[in-house]
C-alpha cells in the first residue's frame, strides 16, 4: 500500500506564500534535489495527513499561467501534463494571494480545465480582512467545484483544515470555464487519441505549446505540427483570447461572491516606503549600505565562531594523537581526516550568515525593488534587472545562483549572466581571503567603527564585481543575439519577514553545502595526505639520513631535527613533486611550491585552499597550532622572511578573487548551456584574468 | 501619463508581449495607475488589478489607454 503515496502539488503566482505553505506542511521533512534532467531545483517533503498517510509534498516555482515565460516556469507545465512522469502529482493544491484574487484565478481556472483534482488555499486573508472584503467562500467554492480552504500562512493558521481536505479524496471540478473553440475541436480530438489523453484542454496544451513540452519525442512532435497545419492553428494563437475568457468568467464570479469591495481601490501602504527605497539617491545609498552591512557582519560575526571550529579541530586533532599509537592510520586521522572535515565545518558561520541575509531580503520583497532599481543600469551592461538576483547569491555560491538564471528569459542575457556570475566572490572564497586578509592586513579600525580588514575584503568583492561587469560590458557587442528581452515583475507588498521561513533556508542550504561540497573537500583532503606523506625514490625513504648530513655542522635540539626531516620529507613527497612541477610557471606571481599544490588542489573546490594549508603545514608541526599561527610561521628559505608578504598575499588574493577553481561551476555551467563551449571559454578567460591580474600585482608590490 | 495619474487600457500594440501583459491582469477596460519610475527613468512601477507591477518604459509604451 505504502507505494502509492498521494502525491501533492502546490502551484501558485510568485509571492503568494507558497513556501510558508510548504513549509508548514512538512516541517523540517523536507529534501531538495533536482528535477529530473534539469537543474531546477525541487523541494519535496513528506507531511503527515489526519488520516495517518504520509503525503509527499513538491513545492513548484511560481507561476502566473501554464504557459511559461521562462524556463525555471516551464517544469510546472511539463509536470502537470505528463502523466508518464513519477513526479506528476494525484492533487494539486493552488496557493492563491486572497488580496490578489483575480489574477490567481486565472492560473486555478487552468489547472482545473485540465481536470486535475484541486484544492484552492486562500492564503493571506488576515490581510483581506483587513482591507475591509469580504467573500463568500462557500459560494466560490460552489461555483469553482473545487474545495476552497481560508489560510493565514504566516500564522499558520487554516493549515489543520487544508490537511483534512487533502486527505479526503477530491473530485474533478465539473465545471469547464475555457471551452475549446469548435474549430479546433477535430484538432484536439486526434491530440487526444494519438496520446491517450483524456479532457479536451489538456490536448489543447499540447497544440499550444509542444516546445514546452520535453517528454515528447520527435515522432510526438511532428504529429502535433502536422495537426496545427492541418487545422490552420499555431502555438500561441488565442492565448490572448483564452486570457480575456478567463477573466470575463472571473469577473462575473467574483461580482456575485463578493461581498464587500475594499474600501480603496489602491494600495497606499507600499507606496510610501517605495518612495523611500526607490529614491535616485536614497534607494542606492540604501542598497549600498545593505551591501555593506552585509559584509561587515559576515567578517564581525563569523570570525568568532569559526576560530573556535579551528581551534576545536586542532585541539581535537592533538588529543587523536596523543591517546592513539602513533601509526599511519593515526596520522591519516589527526592529519587528514579531521583537518579535512574542520575544513568544512569552518564554512557554516558565514554561509549561514549569507544566506540569512539573502533570505530576509528575498522575504521582505526588497530583492524585487532592487531589480527595479538596477534594471537599467545592467541592460547597460548586457544584463536584465533580474541578473542582480545571480549575482548577489552568487556571493553565497556559484552553482545556486547559475540555476537562478532561469528566471532570466532572454537567452543572451541569461548566457552573459552564467558567464560572469563566478567572477562574483563566493563563500568558497570567504575563507581564503579571511585567512589571508587577516594574515597581512592589520586589525585595526578607521574612524573608529570601520574594521580595516572588513574593507579590505569588501574591497576583494567590489574587485570581483567590477571585474564581472567589465566582462558583461565586452560580452553585450560580442554576443550577437537578437532576442527580446522583458521585465514585467511583480513588485510585491513589502512585509515583515517570516523568521521561520529564513530559518528553514538557512538549515537547508548549510545543509546542502556541508554534504555536497563536503563529500569533495574531505576526499581531497585524504588524497592529499596521501600524496604529501609518501613520496617516490631513495630520498623520501631515507630523509632523516639526508637531513643529517646536511645538517652536521648545525647543533640542532631533537625537535629542530624533526621540523627538517618533516620539512625535507614535504618536497620530496609526491605533493611536492607536482608542486615543484609548476613552481617556474608560479614563481612568477609570488608563489611557491607549496601554494602550487595548494593551487592544484584548489581546483577541485577553492575552499580546500585553507585544508591543504593545515595538512601542508600541519605535517611536521605541533598538532595544537592554528593554522593562521602556522602560515605567519613560514618562512620563504631565499629571503629568511615571512613567507607570506602583502606583496604574495594580495597576488593570492587576486587570483582566487578571478581564477575558475570549481569543478562543479564548471559542471552546472555545463549543465545549463548544454555543451562545453561556455564552460570551456569560461574557464580559460577566468585562468588568463587570474594570472595576468596577479603577476601584475606581485610585480608592483614586491 | 505623468506619475499619479490613472487612465483606462483599451488595447495592446504588440501580439506576443499582450498576452504576458494580459495574464499579469492588464485587461482592456482596466483602470491602470502609473505610480512612480525608478531612478534613472526607467523601468516604471504601475498599480493594475490592486497590485503593482514593474515594467520597462517600451514595455509600456505597447499599452494603449484611454484618457
Amino acid at each position: 500500500m505504502s507505494a502509492a503515496r498521494l502525491k501533492i502539488a502546490l502551484v501558485g503566482n510568485p509571492n503568494s506564500g507558497k513556501s510558508s505553505v510548504f513549509n508548514h506542511l512538512t516541517g523540517l521533512n523536507q529534501k531538495i534535489g533536482n528535477f529530473p534532467g534539469v537543474t531546477v531545483e525541487k523541494r519535496s517533503g513528506l507531511s503527515l495527513l489526519p488520516n495517518g498517510t504520509n503525503a509527499e509534498i513538491i513545492d513548484l516555482p511560481g507561476i502566473y499561467s501554464l504557459y511559461p515565460r521562462s524556463l525555471d516556469e516551464r517544469i510546472v507545465t511539463e509536470i502537470l501534463l505528463d502523466h508518464a512522469s513519477p513526479l506528476c502529482p494525484d492533487l494539486v493544491v493552488v496557493i492563491a494571494d486572497a488580496t490578489n484574487l483575480k489574477r490567481s484565478l486565472l492560473l486555478l481556472t487552468q489547472i482545473t480545465d485540465l481536470g486535475l483534482p484541486t484544492v484552492l488555499a486562500l492564503n493571506m486573508m488576515d490581510l483581506v480582512a483587513r482591507a475591509g472584503i469580504s467573500y463568500d467562500l462557500h459560494m466560490l467554492s460552489n461555483e469553482l467545484g473545487i474545495p476552497v480552504i481560508p489560510i493565514n500562512a504566516r500564522k499558520g493558521s487554516g493549515i489543520e483544515e487544508l490537511k483534512n481536505a487533502i486527505s479526503k479524496p477530491v473530485e474533478v471540478s465539473s465545471k469547464s470555464v475555457f471551452n475549446i473553440y469548435p474549430d479546433l475541436k477535430l484538432a484536439v480530438q486526434s491530440v487526444r487519441e494519438r496520446f491517450q489523453l483524456d479532457n479536451d484542454y489538456e490536448a489543447y496544451q499540447f497544440l499550444q505549446q509542444p516546445g514546452s513540452l520535453k517528454f515528447l519525442n520527435d515522432e510526438g512532435r511532428t504529429f502535433l505540427d502536422n495537426v496545427g497545419n492541418t487545422y490552420d492553428f499555431f502555438p500561441g494563437k488565442f492565448q490572448g483570447a483564452e486570457a480575456i475568457h478567463r477573466y470575463t468568467f472571473i469577473q462575473t464570479l467574483l461580482d456575485r461572491v463578493t461581498l464587500k469591495a475594499a474600501d480603496l481601490p489602491w494600495k497606499k501602504h507600499t507606496s510610501a516606503l517605495d518612495k523611500v527605497l526607490t529614491h535616485k539617491v536614497w534607494g542606492y545609498a540604501i542598497f549600498f549600505a545593505v551591501l555593506f552591512v552585509i559584509f561587515q557582519s559576515i567578517f564581525a560575526w563569523a570570525a568568532v565562531p569559526m576560530d573556535l571550529i579551528d581551534k576545536a579541530f586542532a585541539g581535537i586533532s592533538y588529543y587523536f594523537g596523543q591517546i592513539l599509537p602513533d601509526s599511519m592510520l593515526t596520522r591519516l586521522l589527526t592529519e587528514g581526516i579531521i583537518p579535512g572535515i574542520g575544513g568544512i565545518i569552518i564554512f557554516v558561520p558565514q554561509i549561514a550568515i549569507l544566506f540569512a541575509f539573502i533570505a530576509l531580503l528575498e522575504e521582505s520583497g526588497y530583492m524585487a525593488r532592487v531589480v527595479f532599481l538596477m534594471d537599467k543600469i545592467m541592460r547597460k551592461f548586457g544584463l536584465n534587472g533580474k541578473s542582480i538576483v545571480p549575482l548577489m547569491s552568487g556571493v553565497a555560491c556559484a552553482i545556486p545562483a547559475i540555476m537562478a538564471t532561469r528566471t532570466i528569459d532572454n537567452w543572451k542575457e541569461r548566457m552573459i549572466t552564467i558567464f560572469v556570475t563566478p567572477l562574483m566572490s563566493c563563500s568558497a572564497r570567504l575563507p581564503v581571503f579571511t585567512i589571508l586578509v587577516a594574515l597581512v592586513v592589520p586589525d585595526k579600525f578607521v574612524l573608529g567603527i570601520f574594521s580595516l580588514q572588513g574593507l579590505a575584503l569588501m574591497g576583494l568583492y567590489l574587485l570581483g564585481f567590477v571585474a564581472a561587469m567589465l566582462t558583461a560590458l565586452v560580452m553585450k557587442y560580442l554576443v550577437r543575439v537578437n532576442e527580446r528581452s522583458f521585465l514585467l515583475m511583480e513588485l510585491p507588498a513589502y512585509r515583515w519577514p517570516k523568521w521561520s521561513n529564513i530559518g528553514y533556508t538557512i538549515v537547508e542550504k548549510t545543509k546542502t553545502f556541508v554534504l555536497e561540497a563536503g563529500k569533495v573537500i574531505l576526499a581531497i583532503s585524504i588524497v592529499l595526505w596521501v600524496l604529501a606523506s609518501y613520496g617516490p625514490g631513495e630520498k623520501f625513504e631515507n630523509a632523516r639520513e639526508h637531513v643529517l648530513i646536511e645538517s652536521a655542522n648545525l647543533r640542532l635540539t631533537e625537535e629542530g631535527l624533526e621540523n627538517r626531516v618533516a620539512a625535507y620529507k614535504l618536497e620530496h613527497s609526491y605533493a611536492g613533486i607536482i608542486g615543484k612541477g609548476i613552481e617556474p610557471v608560479i614563481r612568477p606571481l609570488g608563489f611557491d611550491w607549496k601554494i602550487g599544490i595548494a593551487l592544484i588542489t584548489s581546483f577541485a573546490a577553492r575552499e580546500v585552499f585553507v585544508g591543504t594549508m593545515a595538512t601542508i603545514y600541519s605535517i611536521g608541526s605541533d598538532d595544537d597550532q592554528t593554522i593562521k599561527d602556522r602560515m605567519r610561521e613560514e618562512v620563504n628559505p631565499d629571503t629568511g622572511e615571512p613567507r607570506f608578504t602583502p606583496a604574495t598575499a594580495f597576488s593570492l588574493l587576486v587570483f582566487y578573487t578571478f581564477a575558475m577553481q570549481c569543478m562543479s561551476t564548471l559542471a552546472i555551467v555545463y549543465r545549463e548551456t548544454k555543451g562545453w563551449k561556455w564552460p570551456l571559454l569560461q574557464l580559460a578567460y577566468m585562468s588568463a584574468l587570474a594570472y595576468i591580474s596577479s603577476f601584475a600585482v606581485f610585480q608592483l608590490l614586491s | 501619463m505623468k506619475p499619479g495619474e490613472i487612465a483606462i487600457i483599451s488595447g495592446f500594440s504588440d501580439e506576443i508581449l499582450s498576452v504576458k501583459l494580459l495574464e499579469m491582469g492588464c485587461l482592456p477596460g482596466a483602470p491602470v495607475r502609473f505610480n512612480f519610475t525608478a531612478p534613472l527613468g526607467d523601468p516604471i512601477c504601475i498599480s493594475v488589478l490592486g497590485y503593482e507591477l514593474s515594467l520597462r518604459l517600451e514595455e509600456a509604451a505597447t499599452i494603449s489607454i484611454l484618457n
